[in-house]
Formats: C-alpha cells, sequence, structure tokens
C-alpha cells in the first residue's frame, strides 16, 4: 500500500515502514537504545530525505524509548533520581551540540565528521562491550564470577554526593550530569538519542547495575528525543506525521516484543548482543568512506 | 469541433468516419476529467511562426493535479489537432513535440574524492534553477525532427531546458558538474525523454502521455506543444497545469509550516500515546 508523507514529498509503502518500525522498537526494548543510530540510516535507504528522516526519526524514538520505559516502570527498573541528573546534563549537551553542529555546516563538512564519529564511537564501544561480556561471560561459567567491585577513586572524592537508592550506589552528582552532557552533545551532532552510549557509560562508567540501566536511559532518551523534535519541528519543519505514524506503529509493538525478550536473556548475553549490532553498524558506515562510491557526484 | 472540420478537408472519404470518431472519443474521454479542474491559473498561450499555414489547437485530459494520501502518480493526456486553412505544405514530415515541466529550485551538485584514504565531498556546484521535472515526448528522434539552432531558441531538449533557467557560475569543469546532475536526474526518472511516444494519425490528430512520478514537488506546471516541419517551430502552444496536495495532506503541510509548535506538540502527543497504549495492550494480554 503506498502512501504519499506530506512533509517528506515521496510515496512510499506503508509496510515497508511499519516493520522498519518494528525492527527498530524491538531494539530499543531489548537493549534500551533508542534507536535512532539505526532508524536514521535506514531511512536514508529508503528515500526519505536525510533532514526529515533525522527529525521524524527523534519522533518515532519518543514512543518506542516511552512504550518501553512504561514497560520498565511496571517492573520497578527505573532510577528516576539518576534519570533526571543525566536528564539536566542531556538538556545542557544538546544546547552545546547544536551550536558545534551549526558551526560545522558552515564549514561544510557536517556529513563527514557525523560519518566518522559514528565509526569511532561505534567501533570503541562495541569493542569494549564485547570484550567485557565475553569475559564476564566466560567466568561465570566457570564459577569464578567476582562481584562488580568499584574501588575508591576520585570519583568518591567529589562533593554533593546524593544516594541513588534503586542503583545501590551513593556517589557525586557530578559524574552522572556530565555524562548526561557528553550524550546531550554527541546525540544533537550525530542526530540520535544517545542510548549506544548512554548504556555503556552508566554501566562501565557510573557502575549502574544491568538491571536499571536500561529503564533509566529510556526515561532519558525519550525526554531528550521529545526535546529535539520539538526543537526540529519549530526551527526547520522537517517533522513528517505521516511517516511518524506508521513508523510508532510499527515501533511500539516491537518494543514491547523486546522488553519481553530482554527479561528472559542474561545480561552478559543482552550486551554481547548489543556490542555485535553497534559493530556491525560501524563496520557498514566505515565501508561506505572506505570503498569507491558507486558514483561520485551527489545531489542535495 | 472547428478543427474536426478543418481536418476532414484533406482526409479521403472513407478515413473521414474514423477520424471523426476519433476526435469525438478524445474529447469525450477528457471531459469527466477536465470537469474536476476550478483553479484559476494563468490561460493558455499560443504562437505561430511567420508564414506558417499551420496551427496547433490542443487539450488537457487535467489542468490541475492533486496529490491525495494514496497518490502515487499521475498521467496526463495531452490531446490536439493541426489546423490548417489551406492544404499541407510540401516539405519534410510534420513532427509533434510535447513537454512537460515542473517547479524549478537550486540544487546542489557535490563531487567525492579520495583524501587521507576517505571518499569525501571536497567539490561542489550550485545550479541556480533547474525544473524538479521534466519530460519530452516527441513523434521521432527528436534529432530528425529539430534543427540545433531551433532548440537553442526554443529550449526543448533537456540539457537546453535546463540549462535556459540558470547557468551555473565558478567551478572550471562545470560541464562535468552539469552532465552528471543530468544523468542523475535522467536515472531517477525526474527528466525523460520518450521519442516516438506521441502518436499522430494522418498529420493531424495527436496524442501524448506524460507519465508524472510519484515524488512530485507542488506548484505550477506547464504543458507546451511544438510542431515542426523541417527542423523548424511553425507553431507552439503552452498550457498551465497546478500541482497541489489536497485534504488530509494539504492540513497536515500547512499545520506543520504555519503552526510549527502544534503540529510538533501533536507528533510528540501521538508519540507519547502510542507508547502507552502498546505497553497498556501487551499487560492485559499478559494478564490472560
Amino acid at each position: 500500500m503506498q502512501i504519499f508523507l506530506p512533509i517528506a514529498e515521496v510515496s512510499v509503502n506503508a509496510f515497508v515502514l511499519i516493520g522498519l518500525g518494528g525492527i527498530v522498537g524491538l531494539m530499543s526494548g531489548l537493549f534500551g537504545v533508542g534507536g535512532g543510530f539505526l532508524i536514521t540510516p535506514l531511512l536514508f535507504f529508503i528515500g526519505i530525505p536525510p533532514p526529515i528522516a533525522v527529525a521524524t526519526g527523534a519522533n518515532q524514538v519518543v514512543a518506542s524509548s516511552m512504550s518501553g520505559l512504561f514497560a520498565h516502570l511496571k517492573r520497578d527498573a527505573v532510577d528516576l533520581r539518576m534519570g533526571w541528573v543525566l536528564l539536566g546534563g542531556g538538556v545542557v549537551g544538546s544546547f552545546l551540540g547544536v551550536g558545534v553542529f551549526n558551526l560545522l555546516q558552515r564549514l561544510g563538512q557536517v556529513d563527514l565528521v557525523v560519518q566518522l564519529s559514528y565509526v569511532v564511537f561505534l567501533g570503541f564501544i562495541g569493542l569494549t562491550m564485547l570484550r567485557e561480556s565475553v569475559a564476564s561471560l566466560r567466568a561465570s561459567r566457570r564459577g569464578t564470577a567476582k562481584p562488580r567491585r568499584r574501588g575508591r577513586s576520585w570519583i568518591d572524592g567529589l562533593p554533593w554526593r546524593v544516594k541513588f537508592r534503586k542503583s545501590g550506589l551513593y556517589i557525586s552528582v557530578i559524574p552522572p550530569f556530565l555524562v548526561g552532557l557528553a550524550v546531550g552533545v554527541l546525540a544533537a551532532i550525530m542526530g540520535v538519542g544517545g542510548g549506544f552510549i548512554m548504556v555503556p557509560a552508566m554501566i562501565y562508567l557510573l557502575g549502574m547495575p544491568t538491571r536499571v540501566v536500561i529503564g533509566t536511559s529510556l526515561f532519558q532518551i525519550a525526554a531528550v528525543s521529545a526535546f529535539t523534535t520539538l526543537m526540529h519541528a519549530i526551527s526547520s519543519n522537517t517533522v513528517d506525521i505521516m511517516l511518524a505514524v506508521l513508523l510508532i506503529v510499527g515501533g511500539v509493538v516491537g518494543a514491547q516484543i523486546g522488553t519481553q525478550m530482554g527479561a528472559r536473556l542474561r545480561a552478559e548475553q543482552l550486551r554481547i548482543l548489543l556490542a555485535l549490532l553497534v559493530l556491525a553498524v560501524c563496520f557498514r558506515l566505515a565501508l561506505e568512506l572506505l570503498l569507491r562510491p558507486d558514483d561520485l557526484y551527489s545531489l542535495q | 469541433m472547428v478543427f474536426a472540420r478543418v481536418a476532414c478537408a484533406r482526409v479521403p472519404a472513407r478515413a473521414r468516419v474514423p477520424a471523426i470518431a476519433a476526435v469525438v472519443a478524445l474529447l469525450l474521454a477528457a471531459l469527466p476529467l477536465g470537469l474536476q479542474s476550478q483553479t484559476a491559473s494563468p490561460e493558455p498561450v499560443r504562437t505561430q511562426a511567420e508564414g506558417s499555414t499551420e496551427q496547433v489547437v490542443a487539450g488537457l485530459s487535467q489542468d490541475a493535479v492533486s496529490i491525495t494520501t494514496d497518490f502515487t502518480g499521475s498521467e496526463i493526456l495531452i490531446y490536439g489537432a493541426v489546423k490548417r486553412e489551406t492544404a499541407p505544405p510540401d516539405g519534410g514530415p510534420l513532427g509533434v513535440i510535447v513537454t512537460m515541466q515542473g517547479p524549478s529550485q537550486a540544487v546542489k551538485v557535490r563531487k567525492k574524492e579520495r583524501r587521507f584514504g576517505i571518499w569525501m565531498n571536497t567539490s561542489s556546484l550550485v545550479i541556480g534553477a533547474a525544473p524538479d521535472f521534466y519530460a519530452v515526448a516527441t513523434s521521432a528522434p527528436l534529432g530528425e525532427m529539430l534543427l540545433p539552432a531551433e532548440d537553442v531558441q526554443h529550449r526543448i531538449s533537456i540539457p537546453l531546458a535546463v540549462r535556459a533557467l540558470g547557468q551555473p557560475v565558478g567551478v572550471s569543469d562545470a560541464t562535468d558538474f552539469t552532465s552528471a546532475f543530468l544523468r542523475l536526474r535522467e536515472a531517477n526518472g525526474r527528466y525523460r525523454l520518450d521519442e516516438g511516444s506521441v502518436r499522430l494519425i494522418e498529420d493531424t490528430l495527436f496524442r501524448a502521455d506524460i507519465a508524472l512520478p510519484a515524488a512530485l514537488v507542488e506548484g505550477q506546471y506547464k504543458a507546451s506543444i511544438f510542431l515542426t516541419r523541417n527542423g523548424h517551430v511553425i507553431s507552439e502552444y503552452s498550457a498551465p497545469v497546478g500541482v497541489a496536495k489536497v485534504g488530509l495532506e494539504r492540513w497536515l503541510y500547512r499545520l506543520a509550516m504555519e503552526r510549527p509548535f502544534w503540529y510538533g506538540l501533536m507528533s510528540l502527543g501521538f508519540a507519547v500515546g502510542a507508547g502507552w497504549a502498546a505497553s497498556a495492550a501487551f499487560r492485559l494480554v499478559q494478564r490472560k
């Protein structure tokens, strides 16, 4: 069934869009990522103009992360206090990121910087997670799993310590605020929710238990993407609601299925799967930069 | 029915009935579609070469295209006849060229080069104004019907029609960029040359079907018909075709452009509502 999109001004198959939304929603529920780093390239691929793909992708991320968030709230797996601190950092960061993005646009190399930062960040995070989670899976198989240990470091010396009860942490608000800020900057430049950076940062930098990481990350992603969607709608009129509705219908269902699947998998297995997914996207983007393109010329 | 009478003047008696029938059929087919359009738009324009006794009389199946939610492209039938006061002149065969041109926009053509092992955009060229859509249909190979000088004057072939609107400036190898631009636009069907697709009957009646793609830009389109003899354009006719979104498409588009804050809130509201609804629905299913 073909449908004409009023803002994108292209005609696309409605079932393809629902299917795309479903796949990305599944990832969202399973891993706690918004899926922006998947939906945006996929929309380019089916012929949606890039600015509309980025803005509408953000709108879709709101729905799928909301759907996942409600499910996680029911399971009491969201650290709301941590979420608000991360969100505060995220809003400041996205303001800074938009400024950097506009500067790059004036210099005329924004596409390249976006692609390069995808390759670098996804490659680094994917490899680190894969190595760590394979090692911990092996250790737990041998029955020699060591409890996660957090030694006293400079982080414990910082002021404004707050009890994050759900995470079982008593740490300063500065590290989570900075994590939120860094993710906000990257999210604005790369046009994504930032879950794929947020999740590993919460696990490895803040030492949060994997159980609450996904729900808390979804809380932050839903709020930041809602803010981004509204900004895009107001400043560049690039949100296509017809496209968003189709992606969302598939996305919310996928997110529920993903959450159910996630509850049955081990934390290490989840991390290995996410690492492999991140590396696959990284590899595809790297190929695009390294191989000679089919056509040296392109239209804009 | 003026042209039918004139047309019959030179058609042998035996062929008269089918010729009249064809004209009537064409007009009847065009009627219901023609009635749909009420948009006020510029009047058709006709120009005539000096000394030419043949004149083009034409009509369009529709002078407005509505983009609805299920829009997947449209086909416009352009039909007409050659009106003559005297017997047809001697000389080369009669040719009919039909063109359809969309509104123009600036387009940036970018070129990639390898730097530090990475393929990146290194140079670009802005084509000031290029039509978003341009189709040419002819009754014979274009090169046989039209002299290059006439093409330059009337800007009929694709490269000339595009260049007519915006002269690229700057970059030294501008021709590489413009030819790449034409190649890319022809590859995605935005620019089309269909030689021999205009049906010409008895050197008098003609019809052409111009297919408009699904990814259509709103605006004023122009349908033109050129009559040629011996490579010269002897008569020209052009009529506007308005392309506009209607119904839900139009409402959403207007809202997005004129009330972006409320449009953004509406999009968010749907996203949050759908997220909650899916979560609630799955909980219900699980409980059973």
